[in-house]
């Protein structure tokens, strides 16, 4: 058996977001299509990397039907031109299903079964909606193995405002501005922007090209969330303006062994330190984070107070307010998420852990003084994933 | 020159209406240096079998977006300008029915005038233009490129041309000026005259950007995304176009008139004069070479007026109606279902024509061919020449090695015919007499199942007698084969009498899958193709017989545009076959066809023709002449035309009457298929009603409305 490898993060890049429906910027775009060309992207933009040493291609969708179906890894490796003997697969853990590829297929290349692999997801919420098609084991309710609560995301959110009563609607609607307000500061700054592939978009109007994340609300107030209704359950807590939109996206990342980096002259973004998966209760799957990240930072022998920067994936404002409550981080602490969330740019289900990976990485290059971040998300069905990273930009000197 | 601006172009608009409008969206897009392009879709709204079109309403719109964009861009709003297509179509051109029908001559004046009126604006609104050629891009869809700045191509696209020559005009709205100033005469001749005459021969993507018409090509997969990130470069300076291909001012002097020289005359050789079109297109590319865009606008302008409202142009759009449209959609032919799956097929004999036979079933069916003969030799003569060729196809790269090994496992050879028992389709290619093949289906008939479907590939003989000692009549019909069977693309369909539905929508099925166009007809002497190709070869042949020079009966018939004269056509099916030809067509028809000894005579002979270095038949050897029995009451030139004329018009007639085919159109369809007579005459029919033969002959016209332009 070959030693345990370093593995790198190298690249990522990915599709603005759509608003998924009829009315989005992608409704007559293929899933496929976007992730053909998120892919085909990257690839150009690290030309180092020669297609032929690609070992695997992972891509992960929740839905895996129409035009997300075909084993999305080894269609779209195909349509992107790698050659045939690259091999592809596609993978599901709903909504960390590019976080669950990417920690996989890292593992693989710690092991020395692989030297470079691309992790991407996609999600066509507009062609695929949530569960549709879905035909769950009539079981789940006779049993009440779970609660009918478990199926409805939005009904998950609701259950954790029960379970933590001090987790209020106030506060989430505050969590959620910020995160519009902390994303256009972001844009602004032009953090975003390098990391987006242009997409030509088809409309009743004729061709354009998608530039920006499409859901964004950068003038949310605190009035206008406030009276929003609560499409869960009358007097409910969790709005649209809580919540994340529903999402059209693809998102694509090259990892390596440190020393296949090194050889290709590949950048080294980021350094896989480990990552761990959890499960919850269904009903309350969005404390997932809390199980996953204790269990990562336990292995990789850190705490978090180790952890510099927090890419959490924003699936409902409560769901992140429940996770830095259980760690004793504030709500508005500068670590978590500094530049937003999916609150604003939206979550393409699969495909939102690489963005997460993709934005940290970004981040590591501006702060040098921190040495660990996590990425870390829920997932339908009361899961968790987390994954810790280092950054090789660390130069030591405020040691966080 | 002429001020577009001040034409009145509404008579056109007026006679284009229920056109199907090409819409030209427009959707501002932000590029990444921060510039803005207004993006144009070309888009009808309908999906790629109904390509976008531009007609004088499609164009309207066009112009009325110029309009709004050229204000934009003087307001400094936008910063260029792209044109791009529906997913696969770029756009398909003018919607040719539809302008053969509103043509008068005014209108066809201002037609080509605003085609250079709206494309003329796209290189002048004040910023660069793009055209993002994402598609299909035919005739007028390549000079809407050809208008703009610059153009990029996409590596997909399934075709770019410029067709017009074949359909009877020449690219007018640009293209015949713009195209030799931006890639030098040689290629100009190419693109233009050359590929509409190599049967519309259209470029692929890397080959049109090669010959510099493209200034970029991308991939399919992000074309739009790499063209726009291209242009913005092109904007910003970052990307310089290079143009290599513009010719010089040496190629203007020296190359340019030489090249027109040598294109005129070989096209009088290989094409003679009758088609206009290649000749309008010559000299406006000779014209060209002036450098003066806007005095070639008006020499186009010119050009499309006199063809648009002239007789070759409507039969062109005719003939091409028929070979796109009426040949997919065959006259008188049952419903599809009622076709038998072939799952095997029989081909009795193993000489050349069963080996192709079995070669191209196998090819194209991908089913088990069995191939016999009397003895194993000759079987395995005929299952080598299919190897071979099998073979040959891999090392030109048309079948994979996979694929070739398929074919080869599928075609087996054997004497033993109850091997073809479970054949679904037998076909017979033995001798060409009467007795031979009524034999072979004898010893088969029994040995097959009582559905199994019998075909024949007789050209002269009756069906019906072929199939009289069958216990099973009704599934016989005539599948007849045109040389070479693997090329040329017409199979006539024979129905007899007793044939049943589901054997003749079989044979269509069948001819189909083979890559053919089926037409079925009657059985009657000839079917429909050597019948009247017999009338041709048999006026020759009484020409000559009469004591005309070969040379006056070869170049009689130059008028109509036939793709050869009739004695390069006799000695291309081979003498003895012509002669056969003829006297089976007057032992039917004695009182109406010609046979002459002489054309067995010359069947004899090793070399009985004195051909240049074209292949051009240029008189008779002088074997020949000592062999033959010549008369001495020699006939003009036009005399023979005219009786070649009349001839074919009263047969046609006669045809029609004894509905050898359901209409003059499956006819006509059958000459341009069968026999590459010319689109400009629109196969006969049309050119016959041109030259008043149908009126000399019957009083009446085949066409009416009539298939003729305004003169």
């Amino acid at each position: 058996m070959p030693e345990i490898r370093e593995v790198v993060f190298v690249d990522g890049v990915r599709t603005p977001f759509g608003r998924a429906g009829e009315k989005g910027m992608y409704w007559q775009t293929r899933a496929d299509d976007l992730a053909v060309k998120a892919l085909q992207t990257l690839l150009e933009r690290n030309p180092g990397l020669p297609t032929d040493r690609i070992d695997d291609v992972g891509i992960a969708a929740t839905t895996q039907q129409g035009d997300q179906g075909l084993t999305l890894g080894r269609s779209v490796s195909i349509l992107a031109g790698i050659p045939v003997t690259v091999p592809g697969f596609a993978l599901d853990r709903m909504c960390a299903g590019a976080m669950t590829t990417a920690a996989f297929l890292g593992s693989t290349i710690a092991a020395g079964q692989n030297d470079v692999a691309i992790a991407g997801g996609v999600e066509h919420m507009g062609h695929h909606p949530l569960g549709l098609d879905a035909d769950p084991n009539p079981r789940f309710i006779s049993e009440k193995i779970v609660s009918p609560d478990a199926l409805s995301m939005g009904l998950t959110a609701e259950r954790l405002h029960d379970r933590f009563p001090e987790l209020t609607k106030e506060r989430a609607d505050r969590f959620g501005m910020l995160s519009q307000h902390k994303v256009q500061a972001a844009y602004d700054r032009g953090d975003i922007q390098p990391d987006l592939v242009p997409i030509a978009v088809r409309s009743a109007e004729g061709w354009g090209l998608a530039t920006e994340d499409e859901g964004r609300r950068p003038d949310t107030t605190m009035e206008v969330l406030a009276g929003l209704r609560t499409p869960f359950r009358p007097h409910g807590r969790v709005t649209a303006g809580n919540s994340s939109p529903l999402t059209d996206g693809a998102t694509m990342s090259i990892l390596a062994a440190a020393d296949t980096a090194r050889e290709l002259g590949l950048p080294a973004k980021m350094r896989l330190v480990g990552s761990a998966f959890a499960g919850v209760q269904p009903e309350v799957m969005g404390l997932g984070p809390v199980p996953s990240t204790e269990k990562a930072l336990k292995r990789a022998g850190l705490t978090i107070s180790d952890i510099g920067l927090f890419e959490l994936n924003e699936a409902f404002s409560v769901q992140v307010l429940s996770f830095v409550d259980h760690f004793g981080i504030a709500d508005d602490d500068p670590r978590v998420n500094p530049w937003g969330g999916a609150i604003a740019y939206g979550h393409p289900l699969a495909a939102s852990g690489v963005r997460l990976m993709i934005q940290l990485a970004r981040q590591f290059e501006q702060h040098p003084e921190v040495r660990y971040g996590l990425t870390a998300m829920c997932v339908g069905l009361g899961q968790g994933g987390s994954v810790i990273w280092e950054n090789p930009h660390f130069d030591g000197k405020k040691g966080k | 020159m002429t001020d577009y601006t001040t034409i009145d172009f509404t008579p056109l608009f007026d006679a284009a209406e229920g056109e199907v409008i090409t819409h030209s969206y427009v959707r501002d897009v932000a590029l990444a240096s921060g510039r803005m392009l207004a993006l144009i879709t070309l888009d009808n709204g309908m999906d790629h079998t109904r390509p976008n079109t531009l007609g004088p309403l499609s164009l309207r719109a066009l112009n009325t977006v110029l309009d709004s964009l050229q204000e934009r861009a003087a307001a400094g709003e936008i910063d260029a300008i792209g044109i791009t297509g529906k997913p696969f179509i770029f756009a398909a051109g003018a919607d040719l029915s539809k302008v053969a029908a509103l043509a008068n001559r005014q209108n066809a004046r201002l037609i080509a005038q605003h085609g250079h009126y709206v494309l003329g604006r796209l290189g002048k609104l004040g910023v660069p233009s793009f055209a993002f050629v994402n598609g299909l891009a035919l005739g007028g869809a390549m000079e809407v490129a050809l208008g703009c700045s610059y153009r990029t191509v996409d590596a997909s696209a399934a075709a770019l041309a410029f067709p017009e020559v074949f359909l009877g005009i020449i690219p007018g709205w640009g293209g015949a000026t713009i195209v030799p100033n931006l890639i030098g005469i040689e290629k100009a001749l190419e693109i233009i005259v050359s590929n509409p005459l190599k049967n519309n021969r259209m470029m692929k993507p890397a080959q049109a950007h090669e010959l510099g018409l493209f200034d970029a090509i991308f991939p399919s997969a992000r074309f739009l995304e790499e063209s726009l990130r291209w242009a913005d470069g092109v904007i910003g300076g970052a990307i310089e176009v290079d143009r290599p291909n513009v010719p010089g001012r040496l190629e203007r002097l020296t190359k340019w008139p030489a090249a027109i020289k040598i294109a005129r005359d070989t096209l009088k050789t290989r094409i003679g004069t009758a088609a206009k079109s290649p000749y309008f297109a010559l000299d406006l590319l000779s014209a060209a070479k002036d450098g003066n865009i806007e005095a070639g606008f008006e020499r186009e302008d010119d050009a499309l007026t006199e063809l648009i409202s002239g007789d070759q142009f409507h039969a062109s759009i005719y003939a091409f109606d028929l070979v796109q449209k009426r040949a997919k959609r065959p006259a008188g032919a049952p419903p599809k279902e009622l076709a038998h799956r072939v799952q095997k097929v029989g081909v009795i004999g193993a000489g050349l024509m069963a080996s192709q036979f079995a070669l191209l079933f196998a090819r194209k069916l991908r089913v088990p061919v069995l191939i016999t003969d009397l003895d194993q030799a000759r079987v395995d003569k005929g299952l080598d020449y299919i190897r071979g060729e099998i073979e040959s196809m891999f090392e030109k790269g048309r079948l994979s090695r996979d694929e070739a090994n398929q074919i080869t496992a599928l075609v087996r050879g054997t004497t033993d015919k109850s091997l073809y028992a479970d054949c679904d389709w037998v076909i017979e290619a033995v001798f060409e007499e009467l007795s031979v093949k009524q034999q072979v289906f004898a010893e088969i008939e029994p040995i097959i199942s009582e559905t199994a479907i019998i075909a024949t590939n007789t050209s002269s003989l009756s069906v019906t007698e072929i199939g009289a000692n069958l216990a099973h009549p009704e599934r016989l019909v005539g599948f007849h084969f045109f040389n070479p069977v693997a090329v040329m693309p017409l199979i006539e369909v024979v129905r007899t009498p007793s044939t049943n539905d589901a054997s003749l929508a079989t044979a269509m099925d069948i001819a189909r899958k083979l890559g053919k166009t089926a037409v079925i007809t009657a059985d009657r002497p000839g079917f429909v193709v050597n019948r009247l190709l017999a009338k041709v070869m048999g006026e020759a042949a009484r020409a000559l017989d009469e004591g005309t020079p070969l040379e006056v009966v070869e170049h009689a018939l130059d008028p109509i545009g036939l793709p050869m004269g009739p004695f390069e056509l006799i000695d291309l099916v081979g003498w003895k076959v012509a002669a056969h030809v003829q006297d089976t067509m007057v032992a039917a028809f004695p009182d109406r066809f010609y046979a002459s000894p002489n054309l067995h005579a010359m069947a004899d002979l090793e070399k009985p023709l004195v051909k240049n270095k074209q292949g051009k038949v240029e008189d008779l050897s002088r074997e020949a002449k000592k062999a033959l029995t010549l008369g001495k009451s020699p006939v003009s030139a036009e005399a023979i035309l005219r009786r070649v004329e009349d001839e074919l018009a009263g047969e046609i007639q006669l045809m029609l009457e004894e509905q050898v085919v359901v209409a003059a159109e499956d006819i006509d369809l059958c000459l341009i298929l069968g026999a590459g007579w010319p689109f400009q005459a629109g196969g006969a029919t049309p050119y016959l009603d041109r030259v008043g033969a149908s009126e000399r002959v019957d009083g009446k016209k085949f066409h009416d409305p009539a298939v003729a332009g305004e003169g």
